[in-house]
């Protein structure tokens, strides 16, 4: 009789269901996974080193390109670092813009995450449809900083300018025209809260409309029901947190345990699974669009009645205006030196945390006092759902190797940094 | 709220007594400092013991404290030639091999630093260890108390060479395969030792020492004034 043996097979790096250059080295027993082993660092940038030979300002884009499906809560993470250690808390307009920005990214990256999930187990429509309404979105984005993703708009001290008066509309070209260019311009005839309030009325019908696609969907029960089960025990040894600890069952919410920006300020619940399968960790973060949804209205509501300052008026961390500039000698030199030099921030060390999409982002910040870091550790919440891969996915099956990527909503940016 | 939490590091230090080389509470963070050979048995009575419950290891990172403290600017004392001009500076990171600064004054150079989180009581607690030896920084590993441990460790070993005695599987996991060095150590230069290129004639891909220069473009400066005080009151007295 022959000798059976198991045999090691390698998926990726370059796999389109590896969601980036995941390298997994799979010890199999005929279609089922005996070891797994992820190799990474393919996207290691060293961002941590560069953030330690800059000042502390020059960082805050690099945040962008960590986890570059949820940009702007990295950059709160980090920024709200620098402005602990300084002693400086934003203006509170700037605080609700943050949030509202915040569950902006949550939903992109939620969208993005839905989509491509869905797309690797086989539901091609999703994609399409969960692209059409992060495009909607790119836009809110690029309106308020100029780029479509990677902001740079959060700044210690505020935000960089506040939310735009007029948002901006889509012109006649070859690829919107006719009544694809009038929708898209309806909700852009007003302001960029009016643009908020009527993509949050459609968005809830869109939700809707992805639930009856998925949720009672066979195929998708099958590959996600009881696949990749994470008990709570486990969860918390592995340092999960996220949609990855609530769909074990443990409502925990940095948002509402910690509060930071404007979140105690607003209304919203937490939902949590049972099972801690695939496809409560779905359910969850379906959910989540939801809340986002709420908490994004709610701020419309409040910024559009509370017009103010979005950026601290202390010239020594933050810039003076351009008209300032061109008036006062005192502050054309303190923009001079916040350019050239930068601020320097006192001795000291902080870990500050803001609940990504995806878990606990931390940013751990060592000042000696320079006006640069010494030490910069960026706490990736795909680090150690990714490093809890092996013991998730023994005794599955290979296909569903895929299904457990896609449910721990792994970005390479974030994890190599 | 303070009153409550106030004790916790009270608590730490009657409870673990020597262990606890120091503990304070800055920027509404409590950090203690551990004698290394303690770490193993305090951090699982942390992860257990009733009024700590640290049950979330959320981070564990090291330190190179080379350096500390250096500025290439000297923004203070003034020469004959006015203020020096910050661009021949040897800052961290940005020297090339050969110049590198020889540790000196600094007695532990490595530490390893990990960040817990009890959600039963709302948390969190900075907990750092130093390396005995510079040569070869050894500290316990605590993989066996969090297995999330486990990367964050390899990370710390692969960045600055810190070992963590009985971790299972201390390979290198961020940096290329058969990678010389750790890259995060202040000594190691921004710009790296090796640059990568296609030979066509060897047909495959050489590695060739770095061709670029070390450059500084902003000099690390260190002012030790009032300023942010000041502007502080200045904003504080206007409203």
């Amino acid at each position: 009789m022959a000798e059976i043996r198991n045999y090691t097979m390698n998926f990726g790096p370059q796999h389109p269901a590896a969601h980036g250059v995941l390298r997994l080295v799979l010890e199999m027993d005929g279609e089922t996974v005996v070891r797994a082993d992820p190799h990474v660092g393919l996207l290691h940038r060293g961002t941590e080193k560069l953030a330690e030979s800059k000042p502390w300002n020059q960082s805050i884009g690099y945040m962008d390109r960590l986890d570059y499906m949820s940009m702007m809560c990295n950059e709160h993470a980090y920024v709200r670092a620098i402005e602990r250690l300084l002693g400086v808390e934003a203006p509170i307009r700037a605080q609700y813009i943050r949030t509202l920005f915040d569950e902006v990214t949550r939903i992109l990256n939620h969208l993005l995450w839905l989509g491509s999930n869905a797309l690797d187990l086989g539901a091609m429509t999703m994609f399409l449809y969960c692209f059409r309404e992060r495009e909607e979105l790119m836009d809110a984005y690029e309106a308020v900083s100029g780029a479509r993703m990677h902001a740079c708009y959060y700044r210690p001290g505020g935000v960089y300018r506040d939310l735009p008066e007029r948002m901006p509309q889509y012109k006649e070209s070859r690829w919107t025209k006719g009544a694809d260019l009038k929708r898209r311009n309806e909700w852009r005839q007003g302001t960029m809260l009016d643009f908020f309030d009527a993509f949050c009325d459609d968005f809830v019908q869109r939700i809707d409309e992805y639930e009856t696609l998925l949720t009672d969907n066979r195929i998708w029960k099958q590959r996600t029901v009881h696949i990749g089960v994470v008990s709570p025990e486990q969860a918390l040894r592995m340092g999960m947190s996220g949609p990855m600890l609530r769909g074990s069952g443990i409502a925990w919410d940095l948002r509402k345990k910690q509060p930071y920006a404007a979140y105690d300020q607003v209304e919203f619940d937490i939902p949590v699974g049972v099972n801690g399968d695939c496809y409560d960790r779905y359910v969850c973060r379906v959910e989540e669009l939801r809340q986002s949804t709420r908490i994004i209205k709610q701020c419309v509501k409040w910024l559009r009645e509370h017009p103010g300052e979005v950026m601290l008026r202390n010239f020594k961390v933050a810039p003076p205006s351009r008209v300032e500039m061109k008036q006062d000698m005192e502050a054309l030199i303190h923009h001079f030196k916040l350019f050239t030099e930068g601020y320097c921030v006192p001795p000291g060390e902080v870990y500050c945390a803001v609940e990504a999409p995806k878990g606990e982002f931390g940013a751990y910040l060592v000042s000696d006092g320079a006006n640069k870091p010494f030490r910069v550790k960026l706490r990736a919440p795909g680090f150690a759902h990714l490093s809890a891969m092996d013991e998730i996915v023994r005794g599955h099956m290979l296909p569903d190797v895929v299904a457990v990527i896609g449910t721990l909503d792994i970005v390479f940016g974030e994890i190599d940094r | 709220m303070s009153e409550a939490r106030t004790p916790l590091l009270e608590q730490i230090q009657s409870r673990f007594g020597d262990a606890i080389l120091s503990a304070r509470e800055a920027l509404g963070q409590y950090t203690i400092e551990l004698a290394t050979e303690r770490v193993p048995e305090v951090m699982r009575a942390l992860r257990d013991e009733k009024p700590f419950r640290f049950q979330q290891l959320m981070d564990v990172c090291g330190i190179d404290y080379l350096s500390w403290g250096d500025d290439e600017w000297e923004t203070e004392a003034v020469t004959g030639e006015g203020f020096s001009r910050g661009v021949t500076g040897a800052g961290p990171g940005r020297f090339a091999w050969a110049e590198r600064p020889r540790p000196a004054g600094i007695r532990n150079r490595f530490a390893a630093v990990a960040h817990l989180l009890s959600i039963e009581h709302n948390l969190r607690l900075r907990v750092r260890y130093f390396a005995a030896d510079d040569g070869l920084p050894v500290v316990p590993s605590v993989v066996d108390i969090w297995g999330a441990a486990n990367w964050f460790e390899r990370e710390a070993f692969d960045l600055y060479g810190i070992v963590f005695e009985g971790h299972p599987d201390l390979r290198r996991i961020l940096t290329d395969y058969g990678f010389i060095g750790h890259p995060f150590r202040k000594d190691f230069p921004l710009i790296g030792n090796v640059e990568v290129r296609y030979d066509p004639e060897k047909g495959r891909v050489v590695y060739e020492p770095v061709s670029i220069e070390p450059r500084v473009g902003v000099p690390r400066v260190v002012r030790a004034d009032a300023r942010y005080l000041q502007a502080q009151n200045e904003v504080a007295g206007k409203n």
